[in-house]
């Protein structure tokens, strides 16, 4: 099962580090990973994917808790959340049915943006399974590069997560 | 930096050199283990005008060994320093140790100067790097205006909550770079730290319910029992719910050993009827104890009738390794006081009095029970020891075969009075932990019992303790063998001996070679006369007690087996004839 852990940390040298040897040293495999910034200054936020039962995600939550650069920690799999991947992909254009490609373009809500001779570069941005849907039409017409930012998300409705939250 | 001109005039100007013992002696350090070398150096010699004893070790692993010995027999913060590089790759076996035993120690390591950071500059590690997943944190200062905040911070981090080692790693151009500077004596605020959470009501009412349901409970006491100066709290539970108390190896002496509801040890080589307790019984009540794999052996069959109660100051210890009913998180000492307000006193006398009919069959088998047919057994010897100090003395083990015997024969009545690595399992820890156990209890009467291979491990700190006049007693318990594994191999590899036949050097010429006194004990007759002069010499002394060779600790739970499917000591018949145990 999929668990999505949105963690808020002190943007401070070696965090990312911490966080991620936390994972591998505790053997909990990561699926994804991001780091941005938030609307707080000094505050980062991650989202960090991972395959692992009820149980596992709540002892790496307990794990993150540990790390003293940790302010914040939640599991969006418990609560209703809206998630978001993003990817760029090159495909091949030469050589076959152009056609083709502009239909998948266009029933999936794909974005060009770039096209050169041989090659057309799409964004596809939606919640994760719809991103995985479009890659899969579009391997027979030929991927030439792809690259996908990973998981963001967030809980739905008023409630915020906040580091101020933290205590 | 954004202070007032006029606060600045009158703050002094100080070298990050000399910050760094400003803010070791506003700690309260008094002594420090260390070793020094190129980056370490400006603080080497800002160290000559502070009031700080520096102990000079002959390996950086000892510096570590003594602070975390320095912390456990004192209750304070144990110091260790070294230089960058090999100096503090050294530490890292000592700072892994103190993490699996939450000891509080503060590594401070010189590092090469900031600009060549990266670049593989002469004797250049990534000590931080190295010991991130061996820390409770760690910090890499390359200003001089962070030195302070960080030694602040690893020395509130390094004792409050569930204890750690913190490393500081301090630039060589930090130490020598100067700054206006005052000790800032507001207390340390971490945004994401909760070392200690606050009981909830509600998590306290649902174990006092299980409690009181309750027919058969043990309680299982840890570690975290002494760390969290829980030991009145704690025998005032037992005593009101009337619940026998089993304890972990590294929570010995945290309830005296002669208190009537004393079991034990339990585990790997706990005794027989106290994991039968624990497996016959109905709820246990985990204090500071994290269900180690070694006390509890299969988790499957684990105490398979207990409903398990676990409180402990480490949120990430719950149902990590047994799931349990019901949870505590927080101060061990308040929520013990919080259960006996909330529980009334019970009666377990059947309960009691059948755990104590299984001691019967135990003590048939025990070796204390044989008559003396001239074979010196450790067993006798670590309790002889006991017998001439009363049960009092700080005893420092190493790891081993002598290390369970200590534990089974060495009743310990107060805690901090068995300081031994439980986690890690360190060969080597005993002598120079030792060292730092009798600087930090000057009066307490210290003794090292180390095997006759973990003493070679670090037998060069025995030096240490003679440059210092250290006085502490070192009891090697010489079986000529790596004796545990030994023990492993005559059990489970068809006695086949491999790597673990041992020879050592004249330990009483090795003693000799250092101006200290040696014995050599091979009687048990002998045992008392040289336990005693130990004692009453003013330096040093060292007893090699030549033990049988192939004896083991008994009962033994196979690694991974069930709790109760103990390996037992064979007859004691055929034990006192050929004096070696039979298969
Ligand atoms: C540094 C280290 N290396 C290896 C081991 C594995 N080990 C555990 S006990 C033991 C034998 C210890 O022999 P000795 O010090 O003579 O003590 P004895 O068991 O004979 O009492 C060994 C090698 C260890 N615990 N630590
Ligand atoms: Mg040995």
């Amino acid at each position: 099962m999929h668990h999505t852990l949105v963690a808020l940390v002190e943007d401070k040298p070696g965090v990312l580090n911490r966080v991620a040897s936390l994972f591998r040293r505790r053997n909990f495999n990561i699926e994804s990973l991001t780091v941005g910034r938030t609307a707080e200054p000094g505050v980062s936020r991650m989202t960090i994917v991972i395959d692992s039962d009820q149980a596992s995600a709540e002892r790496v939550t307990a794990y993150l808790y540990k790390l003293v650069n940790v302010l914040q920690v939640e599991d969006l799999g418990l609560v209703p959340a809206v998630a978001r991947d993003l990817a760029l992909v090159k495909v091949a254009v030469a050589g076959h049915d152009r056609a083709a490609l502009l239909r998948v373009v266009d029933e999936t809500r794909a974005h060009i943006v770039d096209s050169g001779e041989q090659t057309m570069t799409l964004e596809i941005t939606g919640e994760p399974p719809h991103v995985d849907a479009v890659i899969s039409r579009l391997e027979p017409l030929g991927i030439i590069e792809m690259v996908r930012t990973g998981q963001v998300a967030m809980r739905r409705g008023d409630t915020a997560l906040s580091a101020a939250q933290a205590s | 930096m954004a202070a007032p001109s006029g606060r600045l005039a009158s703050m002094p100007t100080r070298t990050g050199a000399q910050i760094i013992w400003e803010c070791l002696v506003h700690e309260g350090v008094h002594t420090v283990f260390g070793y020094p070398g190129g980056a370490i150096l400006p603080a080497y010699d800002a160290m000559l005008d502070y009031p700080v004893r520096h102990v000079l070790v002959r390996h950086e692993q000892g510096a570590t060994h003594m602070a975390d010995g320095f912390a456990r027999a004192g209750g304070g913060v144990g110091v260790a320093v070294a230089t960058s590089g090999p100096g503090a790759t050294n530490m890292v076996t000592g700072i892994a140790t103190a993490m699996m035993d939450s000891s509080p120690i503060v590594c401070i390591t010189g590092q090469v100067p900031g600009k060549l950071i990266g670049y593989d500059a002469f004797q250049e590690t990534d000590i931080t790097g190295i010991t991130l997943p061996i820390t409770k944190h760690s910090y890499l200062v390359t200003r001089v205006d962070d030195i302070m905040p960080a030694m602040k911070e690893a020395f509130h981090l390094a004792i409050s909550g569930r204890p750690g080692p913190v490393l500081v790693d301090i630039t060589k151009d930090a130490q020598q770079a100067s700054t206006d500077w005052r000790w800032d004596p507001s207390p340390v605020k971490l945004r994401g730290y909760r070392p200690n959470r606050p009981v909830t009501r509600e998590a306290l009412l649902k174990a006092a319910e299980l409690i009181r349901r309750s027919q058969r409970p043990v309680i299982l006491a840890g570690q975290g029992v002494i760390q969290g100066g829980a030991t009145t709290q704690l025998l005032a539970l037992a005593e009101r719910i009337d619940a026998p108390i089993a304890m972990t190896l590294l929570g010995l002496g945290g309830v005296p050993a002669s208190h009537p509801l004393n079991l034990g040890m339990m585990g790997m080589h706990g005794e027989a009827w106290v994991n039968h307790a624990i497996q016959e019984a109905d709820l246990l009540l985990a204090f500071g104890m994290r269900f180690d794999d070694r006390v509890t052996g299969n988790t499957k069959t684990y105490a398979p009738h207990a409903r398990k109660i676990h409180v402990d100051i480490d949120p990430s210890e719950i149902n990590k390794n047994v799931v349990c009913d019901a949870a505590i998180v927080g101060d061990l000492r308040e929520t013990l006081v919080d259960l006996v307000e909330v529980l009334e006193p019970a009666d377990h006398a059947p309960w009691v009095s059948y755990i104590d009919s299984m001691k019967g069959d135990a003590a048939v088998r025990d070796i204390q029970a044989l008559p003396d047919t001239g074979h010196l057994y450790a067993a006798h010897v670590i309790n002889d020891i006991w017998r001439i100090t009363g049960g009092n003395a700080v005893v420092v083990t190493d790891v081993g075969q002598h290390q369970m015997w200590e534990a089974q024969y060495y009743h310990h009545e107060s805690p901090r009075t068995l300081i031994t690595s439980g986690g890690l399992g360190t060969m080597g820890f005993a002598v120079p932990a030792a060292i730092g156990a009798k600087i930090a209890r000057p009066d307490a009467e210290v003794w090292a019992i180390v095997g006759d291979g973990g003493f070679q491990m670090t037998q060069a700190e025995l030096t240490t303790a003679a440059q210092e006049g250290v006085k502490i007693n070192i009891a090697i318990i010489n079986n000529g063998y790596l004796g545990m594994v030994r023990q492993w191999q005559e059990f489970f590899y068809e006695r086949r001996y491999a790597a673990t036949p041992l020879r050592s050097p004249d330990f009483v010429k090795l003693a000799d070679a250092h101006g200290l006194e040696g014995l050599r004990v091979e009687k048990r007759s002998e045992v008392l006369g040289a336990v005693e002069r130990a004692r009453a010499a003013e330096g040093t002394v060292l007893i090699d007690f030549r033990v049988e060779q192939e004896d083991s600790v008994y009962p033994m739970v196979p690694a991974g087996a069930d709790l109760d499917a103990m390996i037992r000591r064979p007859e004691p018949t055929v034990l006192a004839e050929t004096g070696a145990d039979p298969t």
